[in-house]
């Protein structure tokens, strides 16, 4: 069979997908979670409670403010402790409500029952404010807010909505699971944004290394007018800009986004909570986290509430391994190591990786040999060897010309280079300078 | 055999001559005046081309000051007061004097007083370090040590302290350019006035978390206590954020400050031992 797959670049680490076909695991509450206020790209939300205010579960505790930027909910019953700042995942202090958890005392709204709820009455408008108030973002790690690529911008036309189910970071399998075990309510959330985006067609793009998956997900949409499409292992297939590409052979134009092409594309995990906010009136207050690595006793797929410490999750996947070296907040690739167990699960928290010490050791950085294997396996056709040295002279307006914003930062780069050279680190730096100068000239 | 030489040389004299003349007439009409001054500045800056002064190299610096009418914030920091008097006399003009400065690092969180949790093993840079998360120590406003600041100096004026780990400022050869206070993604770098025998007063951290979070990353973080703010006889110390901060250009190094510090974050440099009676101590102005 000749599976479809994107054509530029790519490499094929190996998948580790050690908590594969494992069930679902709803923990426990913890005693104090600490939900902050800026989980999603844009505008933090503004807090609206106070010390010593009572939340039930569903409370908005934070208002989105402004049009990029979304709502954010207490996850948990009980007590405000404090309002502060508290350390999130880069160790930098951030603006965070800390909740004591009492019970279990869920807003009235919401409805539990099991029942699946197929049909939307709802138009496009209601549905996309509906997303607003629960305040879904996108799951797959980037968490842009959902309600603001629903909006289609002016001119421009949706044709396809993709689901993106390629969960193609090594070791996570989140999303994996989400597919085997809530197949139906997915389902119906993908109804639920293709109604939103106003589209009649749909495809989930799925790679064969979830043929179980692809067989369920085929079984459930029979019939309608959504489509399920195998698609050859290759990382990063689950960008945005790869599966677009791979699935409809469109490219996006550099700069541009899917839209540009008449595509809007959300992860499994985000159809999920759309189901929930608009058939359920259940906001985003808990999601699936991958708790893996190999020296882990027990790696797990957890269903857990935002603000749960990532101390609590490893604990209960059987504790930390003496071995542990690093702690990676994500999957290998695209992860980041944290600095401290003392941080809250956020929307964007797809996996907990535990390395050891053997795994961590990084290789010696050697001069770069010109062997260009980083331009050939690099999704985006740029040219990071020229990228990290353009960054380390700091000539950015070269680098702006090179188009590294057009980088998805995927680290196939780093992964692949024979010299360890970190070449991702050294552009993610440049564009961050980049995006600083073309800032400053916008505002001129 | 002769004829051939002398064919040689007068075709080769009236080849020369035509297009000497021809040279001539085209460097006439398309001669670009400069002025000739700009070359004597340039020969009297230092020609270092860090950048100090704000331009991207001596030449074009020298090209501003021949130009400009206005001298105000045209100063050369590596060459100091005497260049910018030669200039000055060069061109016949008055030259605006500033205190000379040098830099200093306002962290003092070695591993003793900032205790490290954990190892950071990524690009070694302090840009990448900064941009990933708040460092091995913790705190985020402290020194990262990867020593971007050591690799920026022109002038071999700064190195690491592997005990430390913490940069080392060598007065005597800083010129004060700023390319390290540039280069510290973390801002812990100050250009402050140099005083007599390079004697120094300064609060050594930018921490501006509240006390407690500042002292449990670091137990010589500066907590906002104000103290050493009450007892300044010359307003020379400002509180912002829970950060005391000492004006160099308003300090007289009366030394009454440190002492009042509760966390020792005021470091005083390079000052004789205290006497047990404390005398007033003269005003200490620099030359």
């Amino acid at each position: 069979m000749n599976l479809k797959t994107f054509s530029r670049g790519g490499v094929h680490p190996p998948e580790h997908k050690l908590s594969s076909g494992l069930a679902i695991e709803e923990l426990p509450l913890p005693e104090v979670v600490v939900i902050p206020v800026s989980q999603h790209l844009g505008a933090p939300a503004k807090v609206i409670v106070d010390r010593g205010d009572q939340v039930k579960i569903g409370q908005v505790i934070a208002q989105s403010e402004g049009f990029v930027s979304t709502n954010i909910h207490s996850s948990v019953s009980g007590k405000v402790l404090k309002v502060d700042k508290f350390m999130d995942s880069s160790g930098y202090r951030k603006m965070a409500v800390q909740i004591q958890v009492e019970g279990e005392d869920w807003e009235e709204t919401i409805d539990r029952t099991d029942d699946l709820v197929r049909n939307t009455v709802l138009k496009s408008e209601a549905i996309r404010k509906k997303i607003l108030e629960a305040g879904i973002v996108g799951l797959g790690g980037a968490t842009f807010p959902t309600h603001v690529k629903l909006m289609v911008p002016k001119g421009k036309i949706a044709e396809y909505l993709i689901i993106n189910g390629v969960e193609c970071e090594p070791y996570l399998t989140a999303d994996h699971a989400l597919m085997m075990q809530r197949t139906e309510e997915v389902f119906a959330g993908i109804l639920v944004l293709m109604k939103g985006l106003g589209v009649e067609k749909a495809i989930v793009g799925i790679e064969n290394n979830k043929p179980d998956a692809i067989l369920k997900m085929k079984q459930v949409a029979k019939g309608s007018k959504v489509q399920v499409q195998g698609l050859k292992v290759k990382y990063p297939q689950g960008g945005e800009k790869q599966l677009v590409q791979a699935l409809l052979k469109r490219e996006v134009p550099s700069g541009g986004l899917p839209i540009d092409v008449g595509v809007v594309v959300f992860n499994v995990g985000t159809a999920l909570a759309a189901y929930d906010a608009v058939n359920k009136n259940r906001p985003l207050i808990d999601r699936v986290v991958t708790v893996t690595g190999k020296s882990l006793e027990k790696p797990s797929n957890f269903l857990v509430r935002i603000g749960t410490p990532v101390s609590y999750l490893v604990e209960k996947a059987g504790g930390l391994p003496g071995d542990t070296a690093k702690v990676i907040n994500g999957g290998p690739m695209m992860g980041k190591a944290l600095s401290t167990l003392d941080v809250p699960v956020v929307k964007g928290s797809s996996g907990i990786l535990l390395i050891s010490e053997a795994e961590a050791r990084r290789k010696e950085v050697l001069p770069c040999i010109r062997c260009t294997k980083c331009v050939t396996v690099c999704p985006m056709g740029l040219e990071p060897y020229l990228m990290m040295s353009l960054s380390e002279k700091a000539r950015y307006e070269r680098m702006e010309s090179e188009k590294v914003l057009d980088c998805i930062e995927c680290g196939s780069c780093s992964y692949t280079c024979p010299s360890s050279r970190p070449l991702l680190d050294y552009i993610r730096l440049g564009k961050a300078e980049v995006g600083k100068i073309m800032r400053a000239r916008k505002a001129v | 055999m002769s004829q051939i030489i002398i064919y040689t040389i007068i075709t080769l004299v009236a080849i020369g001559s035509a297009a000497a003349i021809i040279l001539y007439f085209v460097a006439q009409k398309f001669n670009v005046y400069e002025d000739p001054r700009i070359d004597e500045v340039e020969a009297v800056l230092p020609a270092a081309n860090c950048g100090g002064c704000g331009f991207p190299g001596c030449r074009n610096f020298a090209e501003t000051l021949v130009k400009s009418e206005s001298w105000e914030d045209l100063f050369c920091p590596v060459g100091g007061n005497e260049t910018m008097a030669s200039v000055a006399t060069l061109l016949g003009r008055e030259a605006i004097e500033q205190a000379p400065r040098v830099a200093v690092i306002r962290c003092n969180g070695t591993p003793e007083f900032r205790p490290r949790f954990n190892e950071y093993d990524g690009a070694p840079t302090c840009a990448i370090a900064h941009s990933l998360y708040s460092g091995e120590g913790g705190c985020p406003h402290g020194c990262l040590g990867e020593g971007d600041c050591v690799v920026v100096c022109a002038f071999d004026a700064i190195h690491m302290d592997p005990v430390t780990d913490l940069p080392v400022v060598v007065d005597d050869k800083c010129t004060a350019c700023g390319a390290c206070v540039d280069a510290c993604p973390r801002n812990i770098i100050e250009l402050r006035k140099k005083n007599k025998k390079d004697r120094k007063i300064y609060v050594s951290c930018i921490n501006e978390e509240k006390g407690a979070v500042a002292k449990k990353n670091c137990s010589v973080a500066c907590i906002g206590c104000s103290k050493c703010f009450k007892v300044c006889p010359y307003e020379a110390i400002t509180m912002e954020n829970n950060l005391a901060f000492i004006d160099s250009d308003k300090c007289k190094l009366c030394r009454k400050c440190a002492p009042e510090c509760p966390t020792d974050s005021i470091l005083e440099l390079h000052f004789p031992p205290k006497k047990e009676i404390t005398e007033p101590v003269e005003a200490e102005v620099s030359e």
